[in-house]
C-alpha cells in the first residue's frame, strides 16, 4: 500500500469513478482551470474535459440545486461547495430540497448527488470561514452525512458516496488533506453510515470522527505511556449513525469521551451520549465527557483561536479524570 | 389542430376548473388538508403551454400545480386522491396539493418553496444538453419568484451555459397578498431577461390561442439551441393565494372585472366564433367533465389510506439501515 495524503486519496477516488462512469461529472466554484481550491481537483480539467469539469459562478444556490436536477435527471453530480460555510446560502436545495426529493413524491424520483465541501478551524480564517457546523446537517432524515478521518476511509467512502442514490454531503476537514496514510491502489468501498474502530483498548472509549479522529490518536498515544488503553471509535457518517461500535466499546471500558471539533450545544456529542444513556446506561461507570469547541466564534488571532478549538491535552485531561486511580 | 385537438383544449380546461372547484368544497368539508392553492382563471397558460410541447420536454412548476398536473396527463383519480392524502394519489399521499409528480409524464413536481425549483430546472436542462437528447426543460413560476435569488443564480447560469430551457412566468400579477407594484422594481417580469442576455415576450395569459403561439415561437427557440428564453404570460387568479385568504388586498370589483372575461370563456367564444364547436357540443363536455370528476372524488373517497408502514418508506433509495 502507498502511503498517500487525503488530498491525494480523495482526488483519486474521484478520478477513479469519473473513468468508470461518463454520468458521474463534477461542478463548483474554481474546480477546473484554477484545479480546485484545495487542488484536489488538479489536472481533471485538462483530462476530462469542461463538460465533465464544470466552473461555475458564485452561485451556491445553482451549483446544489443545479446538482439536484441534474441527478433527478439521470447523471451522478458531484457539486463542490468551497467551505461548508457557504452551505448556508445554499442551505434550502441541501436540506429542502435534496434531503426530500425521493420522500415526497412517493420515491418517484432519485437524488444521487455528493456534496463536497470543507470545513474546521485552525487556520486563521476568522468567524464566517472556520466552522463546523456538520451536526446541523446531520439533522435531516433524507440527506448521508460523512465526514473521513483518515485517507484511507476518505477514499473508500467517497466511492460509496458517488455509487449512492441518495444525497452524500461529504464533509472534508481543511487543515487533513495534508494527513498521510495507507492506501491501496485501484478500487475498493468502505460503507457509508458504519461507525469503524480505529485503535483497540480496553479502558476507556473515545469516540470522534474528521480532525478530532487525529487528536484522539495522539492523545492515545500518550495515555499509552501512562499505561491507559483507549479505544477509539471514528463515527465516519454522522447520519445514518451507527452506534453499534460505540455501545459494544462501552459495554466493555465502562466510560466514555466524545471529541468534536464543533460546538457542544446540540451537537454530535449530545447525540452520541443521550443514545449511550438510552441504549446502555447500566454499562456507564462516570458520566459521559464532551469536548467540543468553546461557544464563541472562532476569532482570528492564532492563539485565540486555538484556545477555541479542542487540544490534544483536552483529551489526555478528561481521560485521567474518568479513569479510576489516575484522576 | 384538428378539431378533436381543439376539443381536447377546451376538455382539459374544463376538468381543472371542476377539479379544483369540487376540491375547494371538500377543503371546506375538511377532507383536504394542508394548503390549497387553486389555479382558477389561469388555466389558459398551462393548457396552451402543455399542449405544444414534446413529450420528451420536462415539465416543473410551483405549489399551484393541480392544473399542470392534469394537463400533463395525471388523471383526476390521481389528483384527487393525491389531495384527500390517500395511497393512491399521485405521489402516495406523501406529497399534497403542493407536491405532485408523474416523472414517467415528465412532470417533476409541484415545489412548494417559492423559486427553488428554478436551479433544479436548470440542473434538468443540464441533463439534457449534456446527455444531447433535444428536450426543453419548461420551468413554470409565479411573478413573485423573481424577487428571490434562486431565480437570478438559475436565469444567469442557464445562459451562460445556453442550456435548453424555457422560463415561464405566469404573472398573476399578487405574490401572496403583495401586488407586483409593490414588490418588483420592474413590473413587466419579462425585462429581467434582459440582464441575462436571453430573449423574452409578454403574453396575454387568458388567451389560450396567444399563449399557445408564444409558447411555440418561444420552445421552437429554445430548441433550436440558441438557449434558454422567458415568456412572460399576464393573467389573474380568481380565487384567493390559497383557500384561508381574506382578500383584503383587492377589491371585489378588480376580481369581477378580470372573472368576466375567464379563459374559458374566451376560448369558448372563439370556438363557436370560428365554427369549431356548438355551444351545445361545449355545454355537453361540460356536463361529461361534471361526471368524470364526480368519479374522481369516489376513486379518491373510496381509495384506502397510506399504510402506517408506509412512514418509514422511500427515505433512503437503498436498505440504508437508518436504525442502528
Amino acid at each position: 500500500m502507498a502511503l498517500i495524503t487525503m488530498r491525494e486519496a480523495i482526488s483519486q477516488a474521484l478520478w477513479e469513478e469519473m473513468e468508470r462512469d461518463p454520468n458521474i461529472f463534477i461542478m463548483g466554484e474554481e474546480v477546473g482551470v484554477w484545479g480546485g481550491s484545495y487542488a484536489v481537483t488538479k489536472g481533471f480539467y485538462d483530462h476530462f474535459g469542461a463538460k465533465r469539469v464544470r466552473d461555475t459562478p458564485i452561485s451556491e444556490a445553482a451549483i446544489v440545486g443545479g446538482g439536484v436536477g441534474a441527478a433527478i435527471a439521470g447523471l451522478r453530480p458531484v457539486v463542490e461547495l468551497m467551505t461548508i460555510n457557504f452551505a448556508f446560502v445554499a442551505m434550502d436545495h441541501i436540506v429542502n430540497q435534496a434531503a426530500k426529493m425521493h420522500a415526497m413524491f412517493g420515491g418517484q424520483m432519485k437524488v444521487p448527488l455528493v456534496i463536497r465541501t470543507t470545513s474546521g478551524g485552525g487556520r486563521q480564517l476568522g468567524a464566517t470561514h472556520s466552522q463546523t457546523p456538520d451536526a446541523i446537517f446531520a439533522h435531516f432524515p433524507g440527506l448521508i452525512v460523512v465526514a473521513p478521518g483518515t485517507p484511507y476511509d476518505a477514499k473508500g467512502l467517497l466511492k460509496a458516496a458517488i455509487r449512492s442514490d441518495n444525497p452524500v454531503l461529504f464533509i472534508e476537514q481543511a487543515t487533513l488533506y495534508q494527513a498521510r496514510g495507507e492506501v491501496p491502489e485501484g478500487d475498493y468501498i468502505e460503507p457509508l453510515g458504519k461507525s469503524k474502530i480505529q485503535r483497540p483498548g480496553v479502558d476507556v472509549t473515545i469516540i470522534s470522527y474528521s480532525k478530532m479522529l487525529e487528536i484522539s490518536m495522539k492523545a492515545a498515544e500518550q495515555l499509552a505511556k501512562e499505561g491507559i488503553e483507549a479505544e477509539i471509535v471514528d463515527l465516519r457518517s454522522l447520519r445514518p449513525l451507527d452506534m453499534k461500535p460505540v455501545l459494544e466499546s462501552i459495554k466493555k471500558t465502562n466510560r466514555a469521551v466524545i471529541v468534536e471539533e464543533g460546538w457542544g450545544s446540540y451537537g454530535v456529542g449530545s447525540e452520541v451520549a443521550s443514545r449511550i444513556y438510552e441504549q446502555a446506561f447500566d454499562y456507564v461507570d462516570a458520566p459521559v465527557k464532551r469536548i467540543a469547541q468553546k461557544e464563541v466564534p472562532l476569532p482570528y488571532n492564532r492563539q485565540l483561536e486555538q484556545s477555541a478549538l479542542p487540544q490534544v491535552e483536552d483529551v489526555i485531561q478528561a481521560v485521567r479524570e474518568l479513569v479510576p486511580g489516575r484522576g | 389542430m384538428n378539431q378533436d385537438e381543439y376539443i381536447t383544449l377546451y376538455h382539459q380546461m374544463v376538468l381543472i376548473r371542476h377539479v379544483e372547484e369540487r376540491a375547494a368544497e371538500l377543503y371546506q368539508q375538511g377532507k383536504i388538508g394542508g394548503f390549497l392553492h387553486l389555479y382558477i382563471g389561469q388555466e389558459a397558460v398551462s393548457t396552451g403551454i402543455i399542449s405544444v410541447r414534446k413529450p420528451q420536454d420536462r415539465v416543473i412548476t410551483a405549489y399551484r400545480d393541480h392544473g399542470v398536473a392534469i394537463n400533463c396527463g395525471i388523471s383526476p383519480n390521481q389528483v384527487m386522491a393525491e389531495l384527500l392524502g390517500k395511497a393512491t394519489g399521485c405521489s402516495k399521499g406523501k406529497g399534497g396539493s403542493m407536491h405532485m409528480a408523474d416523472i414517467s409524464k415528465n412532470f417533476w413536481g409541484g415545489h412548494a418553496i417559492v423559486g427553488a425549483h428554478l436551479p433544479i430546472a436548470m440542473g434538468m436542462a443540464l441533463c439534457d444538453q449534456y446527455r444531447e437528447i433535444d428536450a426543453v426543460t419548461i420551468c413554470r413560476f409565479g411573478e413573485g419568484a423573481s424577487n428571490i435569488g434562486f431565480f437570478h443564480e438559475a436565469l444567469n447560469l442557464g445562459k451562460v451555459w445556453n442550456l435548453p430551457l424555457l422560463w415561464v412566468c405566469e404573472n398573476n400579477q399578487y405574490g401572496m397578498g403583495t401586488s407586483v407594484e409593490r414588490a418588483s422594481a420592474v413590473t413587466e417580469i419579462q425585462q429581467k431577461a434582459a440582464g441575462y442576455g436571453m430573449p423574452s415576450a409578454c403574453v396575454d395569459g387568458m388567451d389560450i390561442m396567444l399563449v399557445r403561439q408564444a409558447a411555440q415561437e418561444a420552445l421552437d427557440y429554445v430548441r433550436s439551441g440558441k438557449g434558454p428564453y422567458l415568456l412572460e404570460c399576464f393573467t389573474y387568479r380568481f380565487r384567493g393565494h390559497s383557500m384561508g385568504d381574506p382578500e383584503r388586498y383587492r377589491k371585489p370589483e378588480e376580481v369581477k372585472k378580470w372573472e368576466e372575461h375567464g379563459p374559458i370563456d374566451i376560448y369558448c367564444k372563439y370556438l363557436v366564433k370560428n365554427q369549431i364547436a356548438t355551444e351545445e357540443t361545449l355545454e355537453a363536455i361540460d356536463d361529461q367533465v361534471k361526471i368524470e370528476v364526480d368519479a374522481a372524488v369516489q376513486f379518491a373517497e373510496s381509495s384506502p389510506e397510506p399504510a402506517p408502514e408506509s412512514l418509514y418508506t422511500d427515505i433512503y433509495v437503498d436498505s440504508i439501515d437508518t436504525e442502528v
